[in-house]
């Protein structure tokens, strides 16, 4: 069985194509904000631009005639980003007459770790610029045991970086200069029950660029105190629920400092420590794709008149029948 | 003899006459901000037992707090896990809406954290406590209660009740109650109609 993927949510068009075993294209195009952040409308226009191109170049790997489901990212996400990939999604599942399917993008992300890692039953951390959540399989559903109370951690971080004039994406150049600090400053550090937030870092972190601190003292100390949150977090859904693994996904996830964090606290616990490619840990079709799979394999699919995207998509929505 | 139960945050040791609480180091924090928190929270949960017993809470009395280990006194008593029935969780419930008009938000409502002795409901563990005024969080603090309560009993549904009828003691009440009820929609349902394209 082939899917064919399509991941829109935010910054990339991505398409994937993968089968039972493995993935056999990714190809994509990333939007990169002139200014600033991410402007819904800017991406989605950037999307629909290079939407045809991606696509032929998917096409010059695979034979269209082979796929037999189209998958599509339905949400969460931008709005008017989300419509684009749902447009050309339903466009070639019309076009081919293959079963359309609607995912969840957050599930996406914990499905293609766990295939690629052979995680079986972990606890998730999941970091992107708008997400960050801690998710566990709870019966035939997923759940959020904690998540952010204002900004995603990607989002976070790259709002010091655009202050301090760093290029977009922050993330990486952040992480440079954090590995070359010395001292650590005191930031606040907010965690309330199993949520957490990192607006508070951000502003701090402001008014310590203001004040003339080492820019490179103040990336280690953002990033160590919000990575000091998340892995708490997680360890706290990983004891609670009597978990022994734990996955980490999204974008963020490439960080090497929050993925030593996260191998120390597992080792500390005896438990193991799963991280996907990096490829495949930011927004990617694949991800779509291979979920799509899954759903089809379990009589799942999506009518044209349910297709409609859900902005606010939630991963406990999904029956998870594997 | 002693007994040690290795918790998610801390190493809790279990005298004859008292209990020991330490704050363990933590690998993956760098030592500055380990230490800072490990101490911060050691002062700031051994402040809230004292501050929750003011309130007519039963907590046990501190005895000693240094560094990042509190002592204890030890409620030698029966855990409400396995005696649990609608009067005990009525007075639970009763519990629960002292702390809360004090402003302290359990963090970690469960049967597992609770001792019945000579007819009332101990509170013994409040690692994950904070001080906090917003109903949403004494509406997730419920929650996890109901939570907890689905899992463990069958009878879940009258146990909850009786833990309402005494949480009706607290003043914003109806408050909280409507929130937990928005708490438990959330992520089980959402309207559709919404965003169609």
């Amino acid at each position: 069985m082939i899917s064919l993927g399509i991941e829109s949510t935010a910054w990339n068009f991505s398409v994937g194509v993968v089968s039972e075993d493995e993935v056999i294209a990714l190809e994509g195009d990333a939007y990169i904000p002139r200014e600033g952040g991410i402007h819904p409308r800017e991406a989605a226009q950037h999307h629909s631009e290079v939407a045809g191109k991606v696509l032929a170049r998917i096409f010059e790997k695979v034979n269209p005639g082979e796929i037999d489901a189209v998958s599509f990212s339905q949400g969460p996400g931008m709005g008017p980003c989300l419509r684009i990939g749902a447009t050309v999604a339903r466009t070639l599942a019309l076009k081919l007459d293959k079963p359309l399917i609607g995912v969840n993008h957050c599930l996406a992300h914990v499905e293609i770790g766990r295939w690629l890692t052979g995680a079986e039953d972990p606890v998730t951390l999941y970091v992107s610029g708008g997400n960050s959540q801690v998710i566990a399989r709870r019966g035939g559903r997923y759940r959020v045991f904690g998540e952010t109370l204002d900004i995603g951690i990607g989002n976070a971080i790259d709002k010091f970086a655009r202050y301090i004039s760093l290029p977009h994406p922050g993330g990486p150049e952040v992480e440079r200069l954090a590995e070359r600090g010395e001292r650590y400053i005191e930031m606040p550090y907010v965690v309330k029950g199993m949520d957490f937030s990192f607006s508070g870092i951000v502003t701090h972190a402001m008014k310590l660029c203001d004040e003339g601190y080492r820019i490179e003292d103040i990336a280690f100390s953002f990033q160590e105190t919000a990575f000091a949150m998340l892995v708490e977090v997680t360890e706290r859904a990983m004891a609670y629920l009597g978990k022994e693994e734990c996955l980490l996904v999204g974008g963020v996830g490439a960080n090497s400092r929050l993925q030593e964090m996260l191998g120390l606290m597992c080792t500390d616990r005896n438990a193991e420590f799963f991280a996907p490619p990096k490829r495949y840990m930011g927004d990617n079709g694949a991800m779509i794709a291979y979920t799509g799979l899954l759903m089809m394999k379990h009589g799942i699919r999506t009518e044209l008149s349910e297709s409609y995207v859900k902005p606010d998509f939630r991963i406990e929505e999904v029956e998870i029948p594997w | 003899m002693v007994k040690v139960i290795m918790g998610g945050e801390a190493e809790v040791r279990i005298h004859d006459s008292f209990v020991e609480k330490i704050r363990i180091r933590k690998r993956y924090r760098i030592k500055e901000l380990d230490d800072f928190l490990r101490r911060r929270r050691t002062i700031s949960e051994a402040r809230i037992i004292s501050n929750a017993r003011k309130h007519g809470v039963a907590t046990p009395v501190i005895l000693d707090v240094d560094d990042c280990r509190i002592v204890m006194e030890r409620i030698d008593g029966e855990p409400v896990r396995e005696i649990m029935n609608r009067d005990v969780s009525r007075e639970i419930g009763k519990g629960v809406a002292k702390l809360h008009s004090a402003g302290i938000v359990h963090g970690d409502l469960t049967p597992m954290n609770m001792i019945l002795k000579n007819g009332r409901i101990y509170f013994i563990d409040f690692g994950l406590s904070y001080y906090d005024e917003r109903v949403e969080a004494k509406g997730v603090d419920i929650h996890v209660f109901y939570e907890a309560l689905k899992a463990d009993f069958d009878n879940w549904g009258e146990l909850w009740e009786a833990f309402l009828e005494g949480y009706s003691e607290y003043g914003k009440f109806s408050h909280v109650l409507e929130r937990f009820r928005e708490i438990e929609m959330r992520g089980r349902y959402v309207d559709k109609s919404e965003n169609r394209s």
